[in-house]
């Protein structure tokens, strides 16, 4: 259909178009009261709707808001109860461990007291003996001399005899210091003894004190949780969020391994099942051998973290006796050492593989074999024998992060799944609003398209309400207004 | 018990289809005849086709097929199949009988002797049978030749054959005395080769000449 089937007179177009659109333009005044309400009402249902949308998903955000918290309490109350747990046992341990002896440590500590007392005792300062002879001397002294020859020579006689006395006094007074000098030294291991006992037992009450005062931080963290404070929510969504990020970086570093792990015995397995089996068009039956035997190590590391009680992903493990646990730890430890063992042969064979295609390639070339290198060509085959072996238990202990990984990973999903609802509860209401206003600006716009016969209906009835005034004169009624030219009502 | 029974029965199926894979092996695999040209003076160049053996057991795997046959005066026979082989799926045994495939056809071309005609058609029609029975997804004939068929007045071989899906590489195509007076003969035999195989349901027509982009005749170059 072309242009000038629409034209009225297709030799005059400016003419027909002009024509088209008074036709236009009448209909679409005549239509201008269902079209408002047609469109008002469209504008109202689709505002409406996305509102209650809107609505809807902000109560479901609020909702699953208050189950993940209530989720992260629980968590967080239980992880916390078995870290005061755990934090009472070590505690309870050091206590039995340092109190049990401490009896002993006193004991010791007060026979060496006693001793160092009884030495203080024996070393105590001895007195010199009263000097009674000095009474004597000062009597000897008052004797006058006379010159007489006897009385000098009694006189000299004394003089010798306290010298004599005195220097042996004073040999007693030297003796008797170096007895107590001995003495006091023969304390000093005691001091020393006295002094690591004391230390010990200062170590002990040290360790007694930091254990106590973790169970008292575990304490507090616990009573935030139990009273469903936001500091406590908080903290436990900002732990939450750092044990995903930290499990995700381990988990990637432990898919390298795989991957690692997968190139060694990817081609070895070929040998085992055949290098032309295909599972899919491009995935090789070896291939997926290979996946599977890691996997197998995999979940065999996971038993063995499971059942020596590190992690904690499957409460009928944890259940077990103590007796088939163990069993359990033993055969975990057997199937991954003896795939690890399995690993160092296929890494072996790997190189062998490898060496016998270059042979091959070397020879369909016509080139001369390259000669062995020794005990220095050995050492990447070595060296993958031993990844072969290592890499098995390296990934056991990804169970360890694999447990952070799922635990942290409800809060963390359920915190961005509340993000996006709101996010999407407030893209809703902003179409809502949006909806409301472009339907308001339609109606305006309709109003603009028709906006000649308005003028004259508003000029008719300026009109009919002159000739009516003029008719009744006499009332005083206030005149009716005049409704705005782009008004939506029926005029 | 019943549900018991059935639950690991359903476990070994999905173990041995696990294990025998859920694809037909053949499928992946890649099957490639090749015709070597021993008429006339195009038999000095078996130094050349020995290279290019050499590059396909140096490329086909484990489970890939590969067989060598002479294009003589009449060649549609099995009697012109030098040595053909199926690698073993462990690599190991595969390299083996690379080893002793090499030594098989260089003997061949060591001894080769020239012929009179060129019966490239029945070459193929001969390939193509035998790629057929190998059940390999991917099928490729390779010509060693110059392209130049001659035939007998008794041999018939003006009929349409039947190529559908299977890969034709013409190599090392050498130029004739007469190609040189005037190239459009080369290049007119070329094109009415690559006619027939396309009309034959060929699934590619290529031709290489250089032999450092052999890569080319697996369709990666």
């Amino acid at each position: 259909m072309t242009m000038n089937n629409w034209l009225i007179w297709p030799e005059s177009v400016v003419l027909s178009v002009l024509v088209l659109l008074l036709i236009a333009m009448i209909l679409l005044y005549a239509a201008r009261v269902p079209m408002h309400g047609l469109i008002r009402s469209l504008g109202q249902a689709l505002g409406g709707s996305l509102r209650l949308a809107a609505r809807w998903l902000f109560g479901a955000a609020e909702e699953m808001k208050r189950r993940n918290k209530e989720v992260l309490l629980a968590q967080g109350r239980r992880e916390t109860g078995q870290r005061i747990e755990r934090e009472f046992e070590r505690l309870g341990i050091l206590v039995k461990r340092d109190l049990q002896g401490y009896p002993v440590l006193q004991r010791r500590l007060l026979e060496e007291v006693t001793r160092i007392e009884e030495d203080y005792k024996k070393c105590g300062e001895v007195p010199p003996p009263p000097p009674d002879w000095v009474e004597a001397v000062a009597a000897v002294a008052q004797i006058k001399t006379g010159g007489g020859e006897v009385v000098q020579k009694i006189l000299e006689e004394i003089k010798l005899t306290i010298e004599r006395i005195h220097e042996k006094a004073l040999a007693e007074y030297r003796t008797s210091f170096e007895e107590r000098h001995d003495i006091l030294e023969s304390t000093m291991p005691y001091w020393r003894s006295v002094d690591q006992l004391l230390k010990q037992v200062d170590k002990k009450i040290s360790g007694l004190q930091d254990g106590a005062s973790a169970v008292d931080a575990q304490m507090v963290k616990y009573q935030q949780i139990a009273a469903k404070t936001e500091q406590a929510e908080t903290n436990l969504t900002n732990s939450a969020f750092t044990q995903f990020t930290i499990a995700t970086l381990v988990l990637a570093v432990a898919l390298g391994g795989a991957f690692v792990n997968f190139k060694l015995i990817a081609l070895p397995m070929s040998e085992m099942v055949g290098a032309a089996d295909y599972i899919t068009a491009s995935l090789r039956t070896s291939e997926v051998a290979a996946l599977v035997i890691i996997l197998v190590e995999a979940s065999m590391g996971l038993f063995l973290m499971e059942s020596l009680r590190i992690t904690h992903l499957f409460p009928r493990i944890a259940e077990l006796s103590d007796r088939t646990r163990r069993r359990m730890i033993w055969i975990s430890l057997v199937l991954l050492v003896t795939l690890a063992g399995i690993e160092a042969a296929l890494a072996l064979m790997r190189d062998m593989l490898i060496a016998d295609k270059q042979a091959l390639l070397q020879s369909l070339a016509a080139q001369q074999t390259v000669v062995s290198e020794g005990w220095v060509g050995r050492i990447p085959t070595a060296g993958q024998m031993i990844l072969g072996f290592i890499l098995p238990f390296a990934l056991a202990f990804v169970a360890i992060p694999l447990e952070s990984f799922i635990h942290s990973a409800r809060t963390v999903s359920g915190v961005v799944l509340v993000n996006l609802v709101r996010a999407l509860a407030f893209v809703l209401r902003v179409l809502s609003n949006l909806s409301r206003h472009a339907s308001r600006v339609l109606l305006h716009f309709y109003d603009l398209v028709v906006v000649i016969p308005l003028m004259i209906e508003h000029l008719v009835k300026s009109v009919r309400f002159r000739d009516a005034e003029a008719k009744t004169p006499a009332l005083d009624a206030p005149a009716p207004k005049s409704k705005s030219l782009l008004s939506g009502g029926r005029s | 018990m019943i549900r018991r029974t059935f639950l690991a029965s359903c476990i070994a199926a999905a173990l041995a289809a696990g294990t025998a894979g859920c694809v037909d092996p053949r499928n992946q695999a890649h099957a490639v005849y090749m015709l070597v040209d021993t008429s006339g003076s195009y038999s000095q160049e078996a130094a050349k086709a020995q290279l290019i053996i050499s590059y396909l057991l140096g490329t086909l795997q484990p489970g890939d097929s590969l067989a060598v046959a002479r294009v003589k005066s009449r060649s549609f026979t099995e009697k012109d199949i030098v040595a053909k082989v199926t690698f073993d799926t462990r690599p190991t045994q595969a390299n083996a009988q690379k080893r002793a495939f090499r030594e098989k056809t260089g003997a061949f071309l060591d001894t080769v002797k020239g012929s009179v005609y060129t019966d490239i058609t029945g070459g193929m029609i001969q390939g193509a049978e035998f790629l057929r029975e190998t059940g390999a997804g991917r099928k490729t004939i390779l010509i060693f030749s110059d392209m130049q068929e001659e035939l007998d007045k008794v041999t018939i071989r003006d009929f349409p054959i039947d190529l559908k899906d299977i890969r034709v590489v013409a190599v090392n195509v050498t130029k004739l005395n007469t190609d040189n007076i005037d190239p459009r003969r080369y290049l007119g035999r070329l094109d009415a080769w690559g006619k027939r195989v396309k009309g034959a349901g060929a699934a590619e027509w290529r031709v290489i000449n250089d032999l450092e982009r052999l890569d080319a005749i697996f369709g990666r170059g």
